[in-house]
């Protein structure tokens, strides 16, 4: 019983943190490329910044409004924090830091990243309000759409690693010599990187927020507490996503020429550094680049991401069966 | 009685309540929620009768595809906030009741006939197990499931779509 406890805070606090890291990432990116001076200097040459964003937020008031259908308008955020922080149960930090390694543990992280719509979706319709609605259906769509080319993506790796553990997947990488990035799986590594930032709902792929149209899309009703829980589980989601992708495509917490014995004392700070360098790509991107439309969106998921990532898993598996 | 058997037994009175909640609400993304929590709890059930593979696809098919886009629907549709009258359909009562007992009774008899009130314990991997099976023994079964699904899918996008609509395509 006490491993379980065990676990379960090590899984939050991982998660919590690295959401904390991304942020002060995001917002610290943010002030480097677009000259915003705030984050760099102030308290703490602004690393204190996000203790102040969380104090600001836990101090506001929890407005409900009164139309709103108030268990569903209530319990929204709860289904998103959750699927964010069950998705990181399965990843690797080194052999034995896994808070489960699953024999399904892809599958495991795929059906449970899923989880994340129903709470947008329920949050943008029970908000009584028609920018939450459309935010809300905008999400949806969008999740929809770009969970497919992620799970497609993902099972080129898996035919190449011949197994679904995610512990196994670095294993094989470890065997190889070089990471699955390198060893044939660039297309799917792109694919997922796309279809990741998509399901992050982050610039250029964030429609479903869209302050200058929707306000705040699906959120636009949240405020205090509540509101915190949907904003940090953005940094959760991206933060585990980038995990996820150093796992599967990176070769997790080992690199070439490191001794694999001692794995177990470098494997957390291999895997965090290339999450980091990870994030810090998609903070980039997000700050220089303009937000995508509706339609363009959509075609880029079913017209190229889809077809090319069954054209990846087709020739994973002939080069499987034939080399 | 051991831990095991008290989680089983209060997983199975929560699926109760919560499969008669998304039949007796009636406000429609209520029972949308309360189907969630319904397949969640069944996914739990077979975890722990240590099925993996089912209750992960319980999961990413039932709960992530099927409701949300079964929300994605009423949302885009009405998205009626509230009561909703017309779930409160007395006329239909018996006939759902009827159906739903025989389909209880019939599962309870091919479960209990089948398997002679046995209980079956396999060691090793069920998922791959399953994937063997379904491989090989019942192949052809598969494949023909599979083909079902892509003549559903193409029925479905020529009901939707109209002529004009292939022809403006560009046009958006």
């Amino acid at each position: 019983m006490t491993e379980v406890f065990v676990k379960v805070g090590f899984l939050a606090l991982a998660a919590l943190n690295g959401a904390i890291i991304f942020t002060i990432m995001d917002v610290k990116g943010a002030s480097w490329m677009q000259r915003r001076p705030g984050p760099l200097h102030v308290g703490l040459r602004g690393f204190i910044f996000p203790l102040a964003e969380i104090l600001k937020f836990v101090q506001k008031e929890d407005i409900i409004p009164t139309e709103v259908d108030r268990p569903v308008f209530k319990w929204a955020p709860a289904y998103v924090m959750v699927s964010c922080v069950a998705l990181f149960a399965v990843v690797p930090m080194s052999p034995t830091l896994v808070v489960a390694d699953l024999e399904l543990g892809v599958f495991f992280a795929l059906a449970i990243s899923s989880l994340g719509t129903i709470g947008v979706l329920t949050a943008g319709w029970s908000s009584a309000n028609k920018y939450s609605l459309m935010g809300g259906l905008r999400a949806a769509g969008q999740l929809i759409a770009y969970e497919l080319p992620l799970i497609l993506a993902v099972v080129g790796v898996v035919i190449q690693a011949e197994t679904m553990s995610l512990v196994g997947i670095v294993e094989k990488q470890i065997e190889w010599g070089v990471p699955f990035v390198v060893g044939g799986q660039i297309v799917g590594f792109l694919i997922f990187m796309v279809a990741a930032t998509a399901e992050m709902m982050r610039v250029p792929f964030d429609m479903p927020i869209g302050e200058s149209e929707l306000t705040m899309g699906f959120m636009t009703e949240y405020s205090g507490i509540r509101f915190l829980i949907f904003y940090i589980s953005e940094y959760m989601n991206m933060f585990i996503l980038c995990a996820i992708a150093s796992t599967l495509f990176l070769g997790g917490y080992h690199v070439p020429l490191l001794p694999t014995e001692w794995v177990n004392f470098y494997g957390p700070v291999v895997l965090l550094t290339k999450t980091a360098i990870l994030g810090f790509i998609l903070v980039a991107v997000r700050w220089s680049q303009p937000r995508f439309r509706e339609d363009q969106l959509q075609n880029l998921a079913w017209k190229i991401l889809i077809p090319a990532s069954l054209i990846n898993i087709l020739v994973t598996a002939i080069m499987k069966v034939g080399f | 009685m051991e831990i095991y058997e008290v989680v089983t037994y209060f997983t199975l009175l929560l699926l109760l309540f919560s499969a008669a909640r998304v039949v007796t609400t009636s406000n429609v993304i209520h029972a949308a929620i309360s189907l969630v929590f319904t397949l969640a709890l069944t996914a739990t059930l077979f975890l722990l009768l240590s099925t993996q593979f089912v209750a992960l696809v319980l999961v990413l098919v039932y709960i992530g595809a099927v409701i949300v886009l079964f929300l994605f629907g009423v949302m885009i549709t009405r998205a009626p906030l509230g009561k909703n009258a017309e779930l409160d359909n007395d006329k239909n009562k018996l006939i759902g009741a009827t159906i739903s007992g025989a389909i209880f009774l019939l599962f309870s008899y091919i479960l209990i006939n089948g398997f002679d009130g046995e209980i079956v314990i396999t060691s090793g991997s069920s998922t791959e197990l399953l994937g063997e099976i379904l491989l090989s023994r019942f192949v052809f079964p598969f494949e023909i499931v599979s083909f079902v699904l892509l003549a559903a899918l193409i029925g479905g996008i020529t009901l939707a779509r109209k002529d004009e609509a292939l022809v403006d395509e560009d046009q958006i």
